[in-house]
């Protein structure tokens, strides 16, 4: 297992002495030193990858947070930034050595405002709370990851996060209008607000998936859109993967911007089916689903073209949701998918590449043969339309060598993703699980420029150390994501 | 034909040059966004020689070219395919390039609903001020592996890397676009495009110019027709020029000799009181000001409101109108041109 960088060895503070300081300025329940108070902190959702942290601070305001900075700074200790800890490339993996600051605390919902249709919210804010504050104006926060019931709008800007229906409404960075950070040293700076643009260089993407290495987010302003009239989902099935990825690539093409494009293969609709009788065909060897969202008078324009596309395209069955529930029923075997493999498997990873959507038929083939040539089982079940994979790995890591070969196998579909002309990771992050394969898709200049930028924000580097770019001493083997036993750490939410 | 051409290597090598004997460049395309960059000093490394489409793949909806390459030629070869660049960039003259566009990060009056340039960025090319050719972000959708530097690009007006080649999502033209035209004062239609933008219709620009408000739908012939039916207004005839204008600042508003201003504020600011001419486009978030009004005056006004107001265009002023940064936001902004450009070559404005 790849483990994060080492920092260059200094003399660790006194730890009871840092404790007091941070007291001084911190309500006595803000500042956990005891290793039971400690454990919950050891891990985000990638759990394979654990590490107690030395101290974990829990601010209330940005006044302390900004202080517990400064003196961190000062003595030289690292911090490490966690929102909700749904992470799943251990960006919030913890240091010994260092301070996990916690932003749990940063619950509030700042404002609404209806007539510029923005949010603004502290970072601890969950994902799901911002739609459903904005619900009764009959408006909503778009990025939907699966894990929105628990991730917090920190975390998803941290990560650039994405979710299903980001092909149509665009990822975080395309939603957020305002940041403020606190850099390590404690200044606070705001970027943007409710306008569409700020002066300077666009710090405000920079930001976004930064993987809490070059500041530290206590504020957001969001965008919020209007809730779709009307939204509707088409059903295809194929009888091979090569014909629905063409079917993937066909419909973009041919003009429509659908609210969601997923793709499940026959391994994960047989599991999906079992788990949640989801009433998928169940030999075909791939599905789509296909939802079109906009005015009612669209949507049904839509849907009898995509449906004729898809017939093209070869699909063997097209069906069309005939009402709301229908459609939620359609989106609940999807959505159940990861909980259904996992039932199955004892063990998977879950590897995040994403590929130019042409490549997806040849790559799911070069998939299965990968399958057979370890002798593991894999599941495909992802955003199409983005091009987004998300292969999942069944093993049994209490079979000797088979954790050894799941994950060179991941290795080898990253590598697969990055021949076609793809990336090692969509939304994920790369956090200490990629980070090795970071030396992959960048060359050593291009990693030279990535650590001046976080040196123009962190100059000592004390910010999330040793995450999401490695050091050019360090480029050699793959990481991936590990999930034990078939259980993620938050079992009840939605998968990816 | 054009003569494509990668140069990339040629002008890696000047600015390694120029880096070794701290000399200055001043990145040029085809100028026609130096009345807004103002005089950049030092030696000219034209990249204009440096174009053509690199790759463009209508059903993977990206398309990459060199930086060079002329918008026209980008516009044209993606109308061929029934498709086109979502943030409707304004050209400010025939001859604008991709890079120039792109290190502007100018959009036009489809922003609010469609995006900014920045955000169909998925990868760029791009020169250090090393003389270091690197590549960042790439052509797929969604890429979160290391910092995104492509975007960092869009905007920057060269002062971080020189563009090689950039790739962008493109979007399928809509069926049909119709635009609505409705009489009413700048305060009523301030609260009717903001109204309108929170419901769920197929907008795509909406702008107030001379009394009246124009808005247009973008979408399915049954979509737009829909919506006409739901809002009421007059259909505009040619509204294609009329969008075009108002993007290159071509309507009258734009010919007089008063400095034009360009106010950025959150979209549903009622009319802000400064002597002057206004334009309101994007849904009320972008105003255009004539006025001689002292620039003081109205930087103080627009953060009022939260907001901040840029010195677009002015016959008596040479350079860029910098924006005022915190001074929290000065020092890294320094920092990440050290970063960047290390030696301090790449486009320094003169005076
Ligand atoms: C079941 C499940 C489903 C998921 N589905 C999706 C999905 O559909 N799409 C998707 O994109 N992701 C998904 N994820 C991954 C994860 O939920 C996202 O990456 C999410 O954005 C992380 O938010 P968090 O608050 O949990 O952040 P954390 O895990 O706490 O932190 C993530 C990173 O952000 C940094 N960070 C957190 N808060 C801040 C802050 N305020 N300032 C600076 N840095 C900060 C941390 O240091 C760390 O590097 C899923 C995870 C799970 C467990």
């Amino acid at each position: 297992m790849s483990q994060p960088q080492p920092i260059p060895a200094r003399t660790l503070p006194d730890k009871a002495a840092v404790a007091r300081a941070l007291r001084q300025f911190l309500p006595p329940a803000g500042v956990l030193t005891d290793e039971e108070d400690l454990r919950p902190y050891e891990c985000d959702g990638l759990t394979a990858y654990r590490k107690l942290p030395w101290i974990v601070v829990l601010p209330d305001t940005i006044e302390q947070a900004s202080r517990v900075l400064r003196l961190c700074d000062e003595r030289n200790i690292p911090v490490v930034a966690r929102g909700a800890g749904t992470g799943l490339s251990g960006g919030a993996l913890p240091l010994e050595d260092g301070v996990l600051l916690s932003l749990s605390k940063f619950t509030r919902i700042l404002e609404i405002d209806p007539e510029n249709r923005t949010a603004t919210l502290e970072p601890g804010v969950r994902n799901l709370a911002i739609t459903e504050a904005a619900a009764p104006l009959g408006l909503y926060y778009a990025p939907d990851p699966s894990s929105q019931i628990a991730c917090s709008i920190g975390g998803n800007v941290a990560e650039n996060a994405g979710g299903v229906h980001c092909l149509k409404y665009g990822l975080t960075v395309h939603n957020v209008l305002g940041l403020k950070f606190l850099t390590m040293d404690g200044e606070l700076i705001t970027l943007g607000g409710k306008t569409l643009d700020s002066p300077g260089y666009d710090l405000l993407a920079l930001l976004t998936g930064s993987e809490g290495m070059l500041g530290v987010i206590v504020e957001i302003t969001v965008k919020l859109l209007p809730k779709p009239e009307y939204a509707q989902v088409v059903l295809a099935a194929f009888d091979s993967v090569e014909k629905a990825g063409e079917a993937v690539a066909t419909v973009i093409a041919s003009g429509f911007i659908p609210s969601g494009l997923e793709m499940m293969d026959n391994f994960a609709i047989r599991a999906v089916n079992e788990y949640a009788r989801a009433g998928y065909p169940n030999e075909a060897a791939a599905i789509l689903l296909c939802e079109l969202d906009g005015t009612a008078e669209e949507v049904a324009e839509g849907i009898v073209q995509v449906r004729e596309l898809l017939l093209g395209r070869g699909a063997t069955e097209v069906r069309a949701s005939r009402d709301e529930a229908e459609r939620l029923k359609f989106w609940a075997g999807r959505k159940n998918a990861f909980p259904a493999v996992g039932r199955i498997a004892r063990d998977y990873y879950c590897m995040d590449g994403t590929i130019p959507r042409k490549h997806i038929g040849q790559v799911l083939t070069a998939i299965g043969k990968l399958s057979q040539e370890y002798g593991l089982p894999v599941a495909n079940v992802f955003h199409a339309g983005d091009g987004n994979l998300h292969p999942l790995i069944l093993y049994d890591a209490n079979q000797p060598g088979q954790l050894a070969r799941a994950e060179e196998f991941g290795g080898r579909i990253l590598e697969l993703c990055v021949a076609v002309g793809g990336t090692i990771t969509g939304e994920h992050g790369v956090g200490v699980e990629k980070i090795n394969q970071m030396c992959v898709q960048f060359t050593q200049e291009e990693l030279a420029q990535f650590h001046a930028l976080k040196a123009a924000f962190d100059p000592k580097g004390l910010l999330n150390p040793g995450k999401a770019v490695p050091k050019p001493a360090r480029c050699a083997e793959f990481g991936r994501m590990h999930v034990h036993g078939g259980k993620l750490k938050f079992p009840e939410m939605e998968r990816f | 034909m054009t003569n494509n051409a990668d140069i990339s290597q040629k002008l890696a090598d000047a600015v390694r040059e120029a880096a070794a004997n701290h000399a200055l460049l001043a990145i040029q395309g085809n100028g026609t966004k130096a009345f807004y960059t103002g005089a950049l000093s030092g030696t000219p490394l034209d990249v204009t020689g440096h174009r053509g489409v690199v790759s463009y793949e209508p059903t993977e909806l990206v398309i990459t070219a060199r930086a060079g390459t002329p918008l026209a030629e980008i516009e044209a070869a993606l109308a061929e395919r029934g498709q086109m660049l979502g943030f409707e960039p304004p050209y400010f003259g025939e001859a604008a390039t991709l890079g120039g566009t792109i290190a502007c990060g100018f959009s036009g009056p489809r922003r609010p609903y469609a995006g900014a340039a920045r955000d169909f960025v998925l990868g760029a090319k791009i020169i250090n001020g090393k003389g270091e050719i690197l590549r960042f972000g790439g052509q797929v959708m969604k890429n979160v592996a290391g910092f995104d530097v492509s975007r960092l690009m869009v905007g920057a007006f060269g002062t971080l890397g020189v563009l090689l080649e950039v790739s962008l999502k493109v979007l399928p033209k809509p069926a049909r676009e119709l635009t609505l035209a409705f009489e009413m004062n700048a305060a009523e239609a301030v609260k009717q495009m903001n109204a309108w933008a929170a419901q769920p219709l197929p907008l795509s620009a909406a702008c107030h110019a001379d009394d009246t408000l124009y808005f247009r739908l973008s979408g399915t012939e049954s979509g737009v027709r829909a919506a006409q039916a739901k809002l009421g207004g007059n259909a505009v005839e040619n509204s294609e020029r009329f969008w075009r204008e108002i993007r290159e600042h071509r309507l009258n508003f734009f010919q007089n000799g008063s400095p034009l201003w360009r106010l950025s504020i959150p979209s549903a600011t009622p009319p802000i009181d400064l002597p002057g001419k206004w334009l309101t486009d994007w849904g009320g978030a972008q105003r255009w000001l004539k006025s001689d009004t002292p620039a003081a005056d109205i930087r103080q006004e627009t953060e009022e409101v939260g907001g901040h107001a840029t010195l677009f265009r002015s016959l008596n002023q040479k350079r860029a109108p910098l924006a005022v940064l915190s001074p929290g936001l000065i020092s890294l902004h320094r920092q990440l041109k050290l970063a960047f450009d290390p030696h301090a070559v790449l486009n320094a404005n003169s005076g």
